[in-house]
């Protein structure tokens, strides 16, 4: 059984899924949504097994395999995962079927198909999985860039009124990074060519590599610009609103919970241990963009109207926490960021989900055109209310254990950064709690509001019946039972790795204590 | 008494071959009855052609020179070759589509009857084909054959000649907007004529100091006595004759006009098969005759490389039709493939040259594939090209729209396509030879030139259908046997090359050497 390639089989699944979905005739509408749930409930399967097979005691790279792909540029279709890896892969494992759950009922105007959606989220799984198990530089290239295609159909075709300009910008901006990484993967290249004899790109002969510092500088530029795009870092940002905003909800839960990691998962993957020299030396720039973003987009959040652009907005915060704890140096505060990426994905997945459910019902995204939903719909606020508190660590949320984690792993080493970044924490208390308390509680208001039926008029008086306004009240209804079925592992989770998340460190810190090694010792 | 030169037969087959089948068209069109003419010339056409290819295949792993030392048959140039002849093979079938225009052809019944004239007119509705286009197809396939095999400067000239002369001719044969096609025509010849002028003068001075047409009696020149102005000077105007033929800026600018002019089927063919020649033709003079002496051309080389990727991606953001687009792409493309160029080592370790040819087997297979779908979009008027025409394609007919997308995506080179390879080839043996200023400008512009690719398929996918209400937007047609083969042909490979180029790259790796 343990024999079985799981990594290969979970890039494989999916993509022959995807295929099916795309080939089923048109109006079968129901059963792509059944394949695709179907298929990647199998990847969770599999993801579970790959867990289950993973030894926290054992090698870095576990359940390595490795073919020749293309003989003359050394390049390996070689797949393994470490502990960071492996809780990437479990994220998007769990958030593939809940997104395919919470799109369930979408639909396009016009009555077109959504069956092509449900195919691109199938290959944007592949895709995801090989980049987080490609343990060759190149591979990893290769789904990293692909993974933009399946990503940009989805805002295209399926986003809102401005997925045209999102989705190109969205493409751009990734397509830029990408390509200054790709001339950074053939430097590296270029040099193990020099160095070794024979060019590789394979992740383990790489990180032997004695590279000259100043080549160092240029190669590590290459990689963290496109990783600073990707995750996104203040100043590289400015895609993430526009796209996590128009992306359709499904859209942006995979984009911030699993796209964007693929950028902090960069820099521990590849910076940190390519590049020790020129990460100790680009540090402390480093970690002014990531506490500049912490606050900078914390207070954008406070001033945003549309829901999608604040979530978006609280991302950008978030990542600046995860890359503080990435380039502080230190094992607790690495593995709290390994940690937060992961609960992360599950907050603000969460979050994105529930303003998806009220904007279904309300047709806006506007916070001023909702109030007091809370009262008709008590549990669409709960789920709103719990997915905010986990995005601003609350105590007993997943959240919580991360950034403090980061915190106090960072303190030592950067206390005047640290100290700076706390800051951001009581700004998002503010930008999510606002947020909560104008959409569900106070008066009934907005789009949702409606004229009650008509009730028979007490008395014939035609004046009096002038003078009483009609009386009015929300219509909205709670989650159904498809939502409850979405909502329930998510939330599960966030209380469950709240209070229990030693498993998961178990798995992130023998992999993120590798890598503080490749970085030469966590003191600096 | 002349003696006559040692020639050897089978080395020559795939000149022959064409040449052959050129001249058997000329004296089909002179004698075959008109009424199965057509299919006739096509299969001569088509044998001469893909009997090259064959020939190619089979003298794969020989290196000499013949002909008196005119000719070099090696493995760089028999991969060019076969590459000139399977691409022009493919050209031939575009040129013999016939269910697209409801007159059956996409070239002129009759070239010489003035464009809107009654008899003109009188023409358009005629079911008549052209079938000229044929033998003067395959002399130009013949001249490009020649060109990347040409060991001696005035055997490169006289090639020169032979391939241009024919697409100056085939360019103006449109039989749609015949106007704007005569225009390109005498552009492309008016031109074409001052660069065959550079290129000659350019030989005179290389005579005239080396006192040598033969490209190593030039390398041996430049060995021996060091290189002398005049030499470098007649180096830099034979490059200006050659970079006009694969069309790089700033020897560009009959490009758009041409390609937009042009038959759609002739622009296909140009932009695959001739960039193939002009860069095979660079290839061996700088490698052979100038190889010992790079100093003279790198850093021109390296300038020219520069403009030509920043005015292909940013000029073509500016474009709204999309042949000229796609010309504005390959003037890109020029750019990249002096890139590879660049990556040829002074240690002759071929990973540049390899690289080069690499990129321009997918970029030929790419841009001969995305020429042939523009010939299926259609309005009442010929061939729709214009952007807002292709608003919303996807919906109608997703299939033309995947496959576009597919070529588009090559283009902007993203991985798993053909297009990701080649350029990941040629960056890699330009960062190897140092040149890594040079593979940023040119990283960043395959960004500039993304944004235009991506319109296209923002276009097709996420707009509404242009003027769906009144009926008039364009209509996709059903392509006949030969364009489907084509885009079957084109597809394939790009994907192929994109995901096992292996074997390729492989065959790539051992054909680069220059004999000479």
């Amino acid at each position: 059984m343990s024999d079985l390639p799981f990594l290969l089989l979970m890039i494989a699944v999916p993509a022959v899924g995807a295929a099916v979905v795309a080939a089923l005739p048109k109006g079968r509408d129901l059963l792509a949504k059944q394949v695709s749930l179907g298929v990647s409930l199998v990847v969770l399967l599999l993801a579970v097994l790959t867990t289950v097979a993973f030894d926290t005691g054992g090698d870095r790279f576990q359940l390595t395999s490795s073919v020749t792909w293309i003989e003359e540029f050394g390049v390996s279709f070689a797949l393994g995962v470490d502990g960071i890896a492996l809780v990437m892969l479990l994220l998007v494992g769990v958030l593939v079927p809940v997104v395919i759950g919470a799109s369930w009922q979408d639909e396009l105007p016009g009555g077109r198909s959504m069956k092509a959606y449900f195919s691109w989220l199938l290959l944007l799984e592949a895709m995801m999985v090989g980049v987080f198990a490609a343990t060759d530089v190149f591979l990893f290239y290769v789904f990293f860039e692909a993974m933009l295609v399946p990503m940009y159909f989805i805002i295209g075709s399926f986003g809102g009124p401005r997925r045209q300009y999102a989705a190109v910008k969205f493409f751009l901006y990734s397509l830029v990074g990408g390509l200054i990484m790709l001339a950074a993967v053939v430097g590296l290249f270029v040099v193990s060519n020099s160095q070794l004899g024979e060019g590789t790109f394979a992740f383990d002969a790489l990180r032997q590599l004695d590279i000259d510092p100043g080549v160092q500088k240029l190669l590590f530029l290459g990689f963290f610009i496109a990783f600073a795009i990707k995750a996104p870092l203040v100043p590289f940002h400015t895609w993430l609103p526009d796209s996590g905003s128009e992306a359709p909800i499904g859209g942006s839960v995979l984009l911030v919970g699993v796209l964007d990691k693929v950028g902090t998962f960069g820099f521990l993957r590849y910076c940190l241990p390519l590049f020790p020299d020129a990460s100790r030396f680009f540090a402390p720039f480093v970690l002014v963009l990531a506490v500049v973003g912490i606050l900078y987009a914390a207070l954008l959040a406070m001033g945003q109207s549309d829901m999608k652009r604040l979530v978006s907005y609280t991302s950008i915060s978030h990542f600046g926490f995860i890359a503080l704890g990435i380039f502080a140096f230190t094992t607790e505060a690495a593995t709290g960021a390994v940690l937060y990426m992961v609960n992360h994905g599950i907050a603000t997945g969460l979050l994105f989900l529930v303003v998806g459910m009220l904007i279904a019902r309300g047709g806006s995204r506007q916070i001023g055109d909702y109030g007091g939903v809370a009262a008709k719909a008590p549990l669409l606020a709960g789920a709103f209310l719990l997915a905010g508190l986990a995005s601003l660590a609350l105590p007993g949320t997943n959240s919580f254990v991360s950034e403090f984690l980061v915190l106090i792993g960072s303190f030592p080493e950067e206390p005047v950064f640290t100290i700076l970044a706390t800051a951001g924490i009581i700004l998002a208390a503010l930008y999510i709690l606002l947020m909560y308390q104008r959409t569900m509680h106070g008066p009934a208001r907005g789009v949702l509001l409606q004229e009650d039926p008509a009730e028979p008029a007490p008395g014939t008086g035609g004046a009096t019946a002038v003078l009483t306004a009609p009386r009015r009240s929300l219509r909205v209804l709670d989650l159904d039972r498809r939502e409850l079925a979405v909502v329930t592992p998510l939330v599960a989770l966030i209380i469950a790795l709240g209070v229990y998340p030693q498993p998961l460190l178990d798995v992130i810190e023998p992999a993120v204590i590798a890598t503080m090694d490749d970085l030469g010792g966590t003191d600096r | 008494m002349i003696e006559a030169p040692d020639l050897s037969l089978a080395a020559l087959a795939p000149l022959l071959f064409v040449f052959g089948a050129a001249c058997v068209g000329v004296i089909v069109e002179a004698f075959w009855p008109r009424d199965t003419r057509h299919p006739v010339q096509l299969a001569v056409a088509l044998v001469g052609a893909l009997g090259a290819l064959v020939c190619t295949l089979l003298l794969a792993g020989s290196g000499e020179i013949t002909a008196g030392g005119a000719l070099a048959v090696d493995g760089a140039g028999l991969f060019l070759q076969a590459t000139v002849a399977g691409l022009g093979a493919l050209s031939l079938l575009l040129f013999a589509e016939r269910s697209l225009d409801p007159a059956r052809s996409a070239f002129v019944v009759s070239a010489a009857v003035p464009a809107g004239s009654p008899r003109d007119r009188e023409l358009l509705t005629v079911q008549r084909v052209q079938t000229e286009v044929y033998p003067l197809a395959s002399f130009a396939i013949g001249g490009m054959m020649l060109f990347v095999a040409a060991n001696d400067l005035l055997i490169m000239f006289v090639a020169l000649e032979v391939l241009s002369l024919p697409l100056y001719l085939i360019s103006g044969l449109a039989r749609r907007r015949r106007l704007l096609s005569q225009e390109a025509a005498v552009k492309y010849f008016l031109l074409g004529a001052f660069a065959s002028a550079f290129f000659l003068y350019g030989l005179a001075l290389v005579y005239g100091a080396t006192g040598s047409v033969r490209l190593a009696d030039i390398r041996a020149a430049n060995l021996a006595g060091g290189t002398d102005v005049l030499l470098v000077l007649g180096l830099a105007l034979l490059i200006v004759g050659l970079l006009f033929k694969a069309s790089v800026a700033p020897f560009h600018t009959w490009t758009p006009d041409v390609y937009q002019g042009a038959p759609t089927p002739v622009t296909a063919f140009m932009a695959a098969c001739t960039k193939v020649a002009a860069f095979g033709a660079i290839l061996r003079l700088l490698y052979v005759a100038f190889g010992t002496a790079e100093w003279t051309w790198r850093p021109l080389i390296y300038a020219v490389a520069i403009v030509s990727m920043v005015v292909g991606a940013v000029l073509g953001l500016t474009q709204t039709d999309l042949k000229r687009m796609l010309a504005y792409s390959s003037i890109a493309h020029a750019g990249f493939l002096l890139t590879g160029v660049i990556g040829l080592g002074a240690a002759g370790d071929g990973s540049g040259l390899a690289a080069t040819m690499f990129y321009l087997l997918t970029y030929g297979l790419t841009t001969l594939g995305a020429f042939a779908v523009l010939t299926l979009v259609r309005d009442g008027d010929g061939e729709a090209t214009h952007l807002s025409q292709w608003a919303g394609l996807a919906s109608r007919s997703p299939l033309t729209a995947a496959v576009m997308t597919l070529f588009l995506l090559a283009l902007a080179g993203i991985p798993l396509t053909a297009g990701f390879t080649g350029k990941f080839a040629v960056f890699r043996a330009a960062i190897g030879e140092g040149a890594w200023p040079l593979v940023l400008v040119a990283v960043l512009t395959s960004a500039v030139a993304a944004f235009f690719y991506l319109r296209v398929i923002v276009l097709m996918y996420f707009s509404s259908p242009a003027r769906a209400d009144s009926g008039r937007g364009p209509t996709v047609g059903v392509p006949g046997l030969p364009t489907t083969v084509v885009l079957a042909i084109t597809a394939t490979a790009t994907l192929a090359l994109g995901i096992v180029p292996g074997s390729v790259l492989d065959v790539a790796e051992r054909a680069a050497i220059f004999v000479g």
